[in-house]
């Protein structure tokens, strides 16, 4: 099977994209990204990562997969396998009918990930593109190449235990799109957008969730030296390290805005583009001052400013928001 | 971000790998771009890895001390806290605790060891070899 990669800034987004794209309906990363509806806010207290709470920045595993394939009629086969051999058995039958097959993996058992960056998370999409003797073709988004893996290994990371165990789990394209309606799937999908971030009663998603962050910073004890540099850098990490393309996707869905602008013809959107990126801008620059803090020799007591940069984040993502809800509810 | 600003700091966490950002060119058109690091999330991500380094020294010494069993250093060493070892071994927390000591890892069966070694992607072999007390020092 002829294959093309392309490097991704996000292992769901990308698989979607690529595999869309190799099926012959060309689409971007950040078009899949913002047609799915997956930018969010989310600050989750209950779940704990090595004792901190989860600070998403965008919508759960899955999300892109199953919103995408409902908005664009794809018809994704998946299947899920109790054992292991059967998983493999499935996934070699699809290859053999010369399918790209998406998985989802453990980043954790995958040997072509470097050391520094294997931990233990379950939900890492992937796609496998062929078999050569014992070794799986593999095209995962987040490398800049293609990348090989043994029968052993890709078994033992699609079959991982834990939170959010895939499972064995494998989807294939069922349809290829024809010319979608795009006016009223990027109305639809920007409007999801816009209720996700400002509209929910849920004190702790959207932009309720970034104030509610800033509630915390601003609340935190300054005898606690150790853990306060601990928590705000664990916001930095949450923000750029795993696969977020930078501030927290705020970048990617820019771009997405853009994209559609021009698709639509559309200068509101072409605004709404600029004033994302200036919120990622400030997110970065967010990420920075928190780093500043840390960094300082003599810890400083006032977690003001970091609370009030935060909370000017939160109301500029509120009004490009209600911005972009208006347009998206107006006739076309 | 403008193209020109992308960060290239070589961050050692990245393994001579780089990420895909999406920046803007001078007349504000959105580009996938490459980087090799940024020093701010690189100094995240380093203190992080030091604190776990640091409990994973500590729960080493402990178990050359006779104090606790290797479970705890192999965790650690695996990027796990006691709630993420639990979701994966599907030990109750409490449980997990109790193999933290000596005396009741040493009478561990095979079957509950080849659990942690699924787990913690450690042989067990290995696991068992630690049983034995003169086998502290590896």
């Amino acid at each position: 099977m002829t294959f093309s990669h392309q490097q991704s800034a996000h292992c769901e987004s990308g698989v979607m994209s690529s595999l869309l794209t190799n099926a012959g309906f060309a689409i971007s990363e950040p078009m899949v990204f913002g047609l799915s509806s997956a930018l969010a806010f989310a600050y989750l207290p209950i779940i704990k990562l090595n004792g901190m709470p989860l600070i998403a920045y965008r919508m759960p595993p899955k999300h892109i997969i199953n919103t995408l394939n409902k908005r664009l009629g794809l018809a994704i086969q998946t299947q899920r396998f109790s054992n292991a051999a059967a998983g493999q058995q499935a996934l070699d039958q699809a290859l053999a009918k010369q399918q790209a097959v998406g998985l989802q993996t453990s980043v954790f058992w995958l040997p072509y990930f470097p050391p520094e960056m294997r931990f233990h998370f379950n939900a890492h999409n992937l796609l496998v593109y062929g078999k050569v003797q014992d070794n799986y073709l593999i095209s995962d988004p987040v490398f800049e190449d293609v990348v090989q893996c043994d029968a052993a290994a890709l078994t033992k990371a699609r079959f991982a235990k834990g939170a959010l165990a895939p499972k064995g789990l494998m989807y294939t394209l069922g349809n290829t799109p024809a010319e979608p309606n795009w006016p009223r799937l990027i109305r639809q999908s920007i409007k999801a957008t816009s209720r996700i971030l400002d509209g929910l009663p849920l004190p702790w998603i959207g932009v309720r969730g970034i104030l509610h962050l800033a509630n915390k910073i601003a609340r935190l004890d300054p005898a606690a030296v150790k853990y306060n540099r601990l928590y705000l850098t664990h916001i930095v990490r949450m923000q750029e390290e795993i696969g977020t393309g930078g501030a927290g996707f705020r970048f990617m869905y820019a771009s997405f805005l853009q994209e559609a602008a021009t698709k639509l013809q559309e200068p509101l959107l072409h605004t709404a583009a600029n004033e994302m990126t200036q919120i990622g801008d400030g997110w970065r620059g967010f990420a920075s001052q928190l780093v500043q803090y840390c960094k300082a020799k003599q810890a400083d007591t006032d977690f003001a400013p970091l609370a009030a940069s935060l909370r000017v984040l939160a109301q500029q993502e509120r009004e490009l928001m209600q911005q972009l809800a208006a347009w998206s509810s107006s006739r076309y | 971000m403008k193209l020109n600003d992308v960060p290239q700091h070589d961050s050692s966490s990245y393994g001579g790998h780089k990420k895909l950002l999406y920046v803007t060119t001078d007349d504000g058109r959105y580009t996938p771009s490459q980087s090799s690091g940024w020093d701010t999330e690189a100094y995240a991500t380093q203190l992080a890895v030091q604190t776990l380094q640091q409990q994973a020294q500590q729960a080493y010494q402990q178990w050359q001390q006779g104090l606790l069993s290797p479970l705890p250093f192999l965790m650690y060493q695996a990027r796990l806290d006691e709630a993420g070892l639990s979701q994966i071994s599907g030990f109750w927390r409490w449980r997990i605790r109790r193999h933290f000591n000596p005396a009741r890892y040493r009478c561990l069966p095979a079957a509950i060891l080849q659990r942690y070694s699924d787990a913690l992607a450690v042989p067990l072999a290995q696991l068992q070899a630690y049983q034995s007390a003169g086998h502290q020092q590896e």
